[in-house]
């Protein structure tokens, strides 16, 4: 039983329990038949084991701090009336269920699982089903969320709620879960001093994480992909955006990374590839990005003029339709030894950077930005010869946006 | 009528241009796939290749010999053959030749390195435009005897679908930039085959930036097999409206 | 037979051919003659159905040209300047009129054995000369034993032993009773071959009579001489 021997293990780190709880057994032919029963005789720091089965019981509150713990994935059953679980309680564990069909609602925002104003409480290796909401944080602290999967099947936007929805929250762990087809995979709003990790998120509706005014948080190692929107970062500072993959966000407003009103921030390590835009930038400030690969995008970056003090150093533009584009001509922006796949120049001197600034930005992407269905030329000879002619003698595009120094070999990542 | 163009395309592949024109394709493709070790820009340049130097080799290659076949076909003219079976013979030899040397030298390389749906659509699309070059060529040459006006009215119509229509295009689009006119420039791109197979290519190309905001709208017609049908139903109007005019031309020439 | 009636046909401003009518019969040898320029030759590629004449009707043995093709199996045609694909060669140009015809019928190749032609049946025809040419042109026209032979400047170009050799042969088809149609310059050649004479003149058939009556008319024996004396005439 490995669930049971880490939970255990978790228990003893658990800080305020002095010893073993109790166990209470919970299913068919057990001590309790419901878990509702089997919570209202537990004490604090018990741990209930809940049998396979399937469990209707509207609305399970938790308000002791106990551990719940599922044996081969028993079924909580909103019947699409009632908030399956709500923790009121510090230091709940809930792990190993399967816990479906949560009630919907305009009004109410029903979650599977939802963390009312508590610490250190963990959902971890549950399977969410069509639940309306799927784990939702609420001036929750200190908590986990870990190996969850969560899948909802909803077409309407209306209809569907997050995934894993942190409002108010600071301090969180959000790792290796599984998101798909909610509103957004993971939703953060005034969430601070907390970290993603691991996860996947992938054929939500709108955002794969969908990111406000939350200051302070790290995000690594995610995966978001094929999202209606891609992923958005906006009003938030201090964010440390590292090795995630951005992938197959397709569509009119859909974006690898759209970053909104973001400042002192990070972007390292992380891959873009066939987006529409690998990343869209707008009244953003004071952020670097190292090493990242922009491949196959439709515009590997899209920079809109609000943007300053960005550093763009050491990426890989690879395949992309257009590397850059803009919609202005002022630029307080630096772009230096990248990789650009489009660059023609030479290393007369051998130093590996080429002698000649290269000028992400072609007169096409320019036109286009200002007129979209010029996209109808697109690698026609008459917008190649513009590109070419200036390329020769610069006039519509931004005379300083340029890599000073272009690499003649991609960084290796 | 099976018999002249077997004959004609007898004297098409002994050419040497036609050979030339096969070892060159063969050439820049194999270049282009050897030094790129990206194959999406391979892809680009071999794009290029379809879009510009493939229609004005087919159609400047076609029309002088047009010119040089005038003796031929007054030879076959003498004989009891109809004229229609002569200018058909002349038109499928051409088309034929010129079609499988791009089929040889462009097909190969790409079937070695790449045989990706982009690939394909080119290979398809580059075929589409030899075979509708070679028509163009016979409108432009069964107007005047003059070789050289012939030859110069075939540049000026390759120029045209090369160049100047995009400009045109390019000029309205900024005309009327404040009209919704991204569905109308899906049947404008239908007046130019060589945008037309353009868009094809790009369509399985550049698939991330034509999803943007007009992309979508191409995408949604010329993506769907219904799309995908009214292209190829167009590149082949493309491929026998000229002939069928040039045709009626050339029944009535005085030779 | 060949009936040309009331054609009229124009190049741009130039009327190259005005009125022109007339009808000959199987067993005739006509000559066509007049200036440079006269039409003789738009008249001939019109009975070929090269030129499409403006106005008028042509019938050869009854059927007509305009929109027919059949009707050229029964003419034997040698071009004035006979242009041929320059990368075959004469075996390969015989071989292909012969094929494309697919004629069962045999094969008159007279001409072929007389000008020695399979000698150089390998020879590619942009490097023959101008009078090899002209040898593979009759060849050509006479291979299939046609009924009608229209010949345009047939002697032009050939050397006197070829051209001995072709005038020998048009005699030879002419007593067959092929209806046989030369168009020359070299008046004085034509002398022992023709039977009627027709005269062009600006589009205009001037005029159009068996020998004998022409050399009775002017009262001139040598053709030349008649036709001198009938262009004096007209001058004045």
């Amino acid at each position: 039983m490995r669930p049971l021997t880490t939970i255990l293990s978790l228990l003893l780190l658990l800080p305020g329990i002095a010893g073993y709880g109790k166990v209470l057994r919970t299913g068919r032919g057990e001590q309790f038949e419901k878990i509702t029963q089997a919570l209202l005789a537990a004490q604090p720091h018990d741990t209930i084991i809940v049998q396979a089965g399937t469990y209707k019981e509207g609305n399970i509150v938790i308000t002791k701090p106990v551990s719940l713990l599922g044996k081969k994935y028993p079924v909580i059953d909103g019947e699409k009336k009632f908030e399956n679980i709500s923790v009121k309680a510090d230091s709940v564990l809930i792990d190993g269920f399967r816990i479906i069909n949560s009630g919907t609602s305009s009004i109410v925002d029903y979650a599977g699982v939802r963390i009312c104003n508590r610490h250190f409480v963990t959902i971890s290796n549950n399977i969410l089903e069509d639940c309306f909401f799927g784990i939702y944080s609420q001036y929750g602290v200190n908590c986990t969320i870990s190996g969850n999967k969560l899948a909802a099947h909803q077409v309407e936007e209306q209809q569907s709620g997050n995934g894993i929805h942190c409002w108010k929250s600071d301090s969180l762990k959000i790792i290796g879960n599984t998101v798909s087809g909610h509103r957004d995979g993971i939703y953060f709003e005034f969430v601070t001093n907390s970290v993603i990790w691991r996860n996947v998120s992938h054929h939500n509706m709108r955002y794969g994480l969908h990111f406000m005014f939350s200051n302070s948080d790290m995000y690594a190692a995610n995966v978001f992909e094929n999202n209606g929107a891609g992923v958005a970062v906006m009003f938030s500072n201090h964010v440390k955006m590292f090795h995630n993959y951005f992938r197959e966000n397709w569509g009119d407003a859909a974006y690898g990374l759209l970053l909104k009103e973001i400042s002192d921030s990070y972007i390292d390590g992380n891959c873009f590839d066939r987006n529409t835009s690998g990343i869209f930038l707008e009244g953003v400030s004071r952020v670097e990005m190292y090493r990242n690969l922009f491949k196959e995008n439709g515009w590997g970056l899209k920079i809109q003029a609000s943007c300053m003090e960005i550093v763009l150093k050491e990426n890989n533009f690879v395949s992309n339709t257009f590397d850059v584009g803009t919609n202005g001509s002022l630029v307080l922006n630096t772009f230096t030894n990248n990789y650009w796949d489009k660059y023609e120049g030479y290393d007369l001197n051998r130093n590996k950077i080429g002698d000649v600034p290269y000028r992400p930005v072609s007169m096409y992407s320019i036109i286009v930005e200002k007129n979209p269905p010029a996209m109808i030329l697109f690698r026609s000879l008459i917008t190649s010869l513009m590109d070419r002619s200036e390329k020769v003698l610069p006039s519509l595009t931004p005379e300083n946006l340029k890599d000073p120094n272009p690499l003649m070999k991609p960084v290796k990542l | 009528m099976k018999k002249i163009i077997k004959y004609i395309l007898l004297d098409i592949v002994r050419n040497k241009i036609v050979l030339a024109y096969t070892g060159i394709l063969l050439a820049i493709s194999f270049t282009v796939f050897g030094l790129e070790d990206n194959t999406q820009k391979g892809m680009l340049t071999l794009l290029n290749l379809v879009l510009f130097i493939v229609p004005l080799v087919c159609v400047i290659f076609s029309t002088i010999y047009i010119y040089n076949s005038s003796e031929f076909v007054e030879l076959l003219l003498s004989q009891p053959i109809k004229r229609k079976s002569i200018w058909l013979s002349l038109y499928t030899g051409l088309a034929g030749a010129l079609a499988l040397s791009f089929l040889a030298g462009v097909g190969i390389p790409l079937l070695l390195y790449d045989r990706s749906a982009t690939g394909i659509t080119l290979l398809i699309m580059g075929m589409f435009l030899s075979i509708i070059f070679v028509a163009i060529a016979m409108l432009a040459s069964v107007g005047t005897r003059d070789k050289a006006r012939g030859i110069g009215l075939s540049i000026m119509l390759w120029l045209y679908f090369a160049l100047v229509f995009d400009g045109i295009v390019l000029f309205l689009l900024f005309q009327f930039a404040d009209y919704p006119i991204e569905k109308a420039m899906v049947g404008v791109s239908a007046l130019n085959p060589v945008d037309l197979a353009r868009i094809m290519v790009l369509l399985k190309m550049d698939v991330s930036a034509l999803m943007g905001y007009t992309g979508a709208i191409f995408k949604d017609f010329f993506g769907t097999q219904q799309g995908i049908l009214v292209s190829m139903v167009v590149m082949a109007i493309w491929a026998t409206a000229p002939l069928l005019l040039s045709l009626r031309k050339f029944n009535r020439k005085d030779l | 037979m060949i009936e040309v009636t009331h054609i009229n046909k124009t190049f741009g401003k130039l009327q190259v051919l005005r009125d022109v009518s007339f009808r000959s019969e199987g067993g005739t040898c006509m000559a066509l003659i007049g200036p440079n320029g006269c039409g003789k030759t738009t008249l001939i590629k019109s009975i070929l159905g090269m030129v499409l004449p403006d106005s008028g009707t042509i019938a050869v043995n009854n059927e007509p040209v305009a929109n027919g093709w059949t009707y050229r199996s029964q003419i034997g045609y040698m071009p004035q300047i006979g242009r041929y694909p320059e990368n075959m060669t004469i075996g390969q140009v015989m071989e292909m009129i012969s094929d494309i015809r697919q004629s069962n019928q045999k094969t008159d190749e007279d001409i072929i054995n007389a000008f020695s032609l399979r000698q150089l049946y390998n020879k590619r025809m942009g490097t023959l000369s101008g009078g090899t040419m002209q040898k593979v042109s009759a060849a050509i026209a006479f291979l299939f034993d046609p009924g009608i032979m229209i010949l345009d400047e047939p002697t032009a170009g050939l050397d006197p032993v070829a051209s001995e050799i072709l005038k020998e042969k048009i005699l030879h088809e002419k007593a067959k009773g092929k209806l046989i149609m030369i168009t020359s310059h070299i008046l004085s050649e034509l002398d022992d071959l023709i039977s009627h004479v027709m005269y062009m003149q600006d589009g205009n058939l001037v005029f159009n009579k068996d020998i004998e009556t022409l050399r009775k008319e002017t009262g001139e024996d040598k053709l030349s001489k008649a036709i001198a004396h009938f262009m004096k005439k007209t001058d004045r």
